[in-house]
């Protein structure tokens, strides 16, 4: 079964969950040799950016220990064979340049999303 | 396709805050009644939903006591369901994801759902028909 | 071979960005031969109204695409079947399911 994450909701309780929920998931699923390939859309194009710096977060006496590095957990995904695509179109709306971002992510024009989905038993959008 | 395979669901959102919920609820009311046996996935907030102590309240700003008010709690509205899987001959087995209960502190939960994890989800799409993630904002 | 999608519009569409999104996908799906029906439900019906504004998902009604409106939606927002645009049609929820359990793939935004 081939399946497709598509992830357009971005940073939306990275910081209390000190993860980005749906990649956490997506992993747990890979290590269970899920067939997932994850398609980011939106905002979420920006989880690919390295410089990506959440750390420092402090109220009162606490201090956020492990504060979430998405752009590793991306990381972390292609480690592990996951396939990893991004909106073109979302990305240059936002300025993200590929020298900033982590390598090995395949870009894909919105032109060809209906041609990419086909390819997918389930599509699960996050 | 045998009209009464399983079908599987995962949501994510906590009780009271928005109106998938109740839509959730009723794509589950909608299978039992169809024949299909139902999975259900609850995973970050979603947990939340059969938590055993929710209450509830009077409604002061219409003048109704908690009998009148009837508030709705999503954990009757889980033990409700279990009671019409079961009038049907049918399963509803509803999964809370283990990390997301823990974190919540929601733990205490009604008797008809069990605790799991992410992989309990999968076993449960390979185990279903079809699978719909009705994701939060 | 050609697989029916079913695209749950949940937010409505006269303010989300998703309903552009949610457009991009059934319109290229679409014309690449695939059945696609869209329910709208939640405030997804918003975009059924026959007077309401445009919206990205306009385009879908009255053409090929199978426009369906969540019957309790509706109701709980007051529009009734003589105001629904044309292509629009009411639907209960078990459409969902009985798409579901037919193989549709079912994807929610």
């Amino acid at each position: 079964m081939k399946i497709l994450h598509i992830i357009d909701n971005a940073y939306r309780a990275t910081i209390e969950e000190q993860d980005d929920t749906v990649l956490w998931f997506t992993q747990v699923l890979r290590g269970a040799d899920a067939d997932i390939t994850l398609l980011l859309r939106g905002s979420a194009v920006n989880y690919l950016v390295l410089r990506q710096d959440a750390s420092g977060l402090a109220f009162g006496a606490w201090r956020q220990a492990q504060p979430p590095r998405v752009a590793a957990s991306v990381v972390h995904l292609l480690s592990s064979r996951t396939p990893i695509h991004a909106v073109a179109e979302d990305l240059a709306d936002r300025g993200v340049r590929a020298a900033d971002c982590v390598a090995g992510i395949a870009t894909l024009p919105r032109a060809r999303l209906g041609e990419f989905i086909e390819g997918f038993d389930r599509v699960w959008q996050w | 396709m045998n009209p009464k395979s399983a079908l599987t669901f995962l949501i994510m959102d906590p009780p009271f805050e928005n109106s998938r919920t109740t839509t959730a609820f009723r794509l589950i009311q909608s299978a039992l009644g169809q024949g299909h046996d139902v999975k259900v996935f609850a995973y970050e907030g979603a947990v939340s939903l059969a938590f055993a102590r929710q209450a509830a309240h009077p409604n002061a700003v219409h003048g109704r006591d908690a009998q009148q008010e009837s508030h709705p709690l999503a954990r009757e509205w889980i033990a409700f369901l279990q009671a019409e899987a079961a009038a049907r001959g049918a399963k509803l087995d509803w999964v809370n994801c283990g990390l997301c209960v823990d974190e919540r502190g929601v733990g205490e939960t009604v008797p008809e759902v069990r605790r799991g994890s992410p992989l309990d989800f999968w076993k449960m799409v390979n185990e279903s028909a079809n699978t719909l993630v009705i994701p939060t904002r | 071979m050609n697989k029916p999608y079913l695209l749950i519009v949940s937010e409505d569409p006269l303010e989300t960005p998703a309903a552009r999104r949610t457009a991009e996908t059934w319109r290229q799906l679409r014309q690449r031969g695939n059945p696609v029906t869209l329910f709208l439900v939640q405030n997804g019906v918003f975009a059924s109204r026959a007077q309401g504004a445009d919206c990205p998902l306009t385009q879908a009604f009255g053409g090929d695409i199978e426009v369906l409106a969540d019957d309790f939606s509706l109701r709980e927002r007051g529009i009734e079947r003589n105001q629904l645009r044309h292509g629009v049609s009411s639907a209960p929820i078990d459409t969902v399911v009985q798409r579901l359990a037919t193989g549709w793939r079912a994807i929610w935004s």
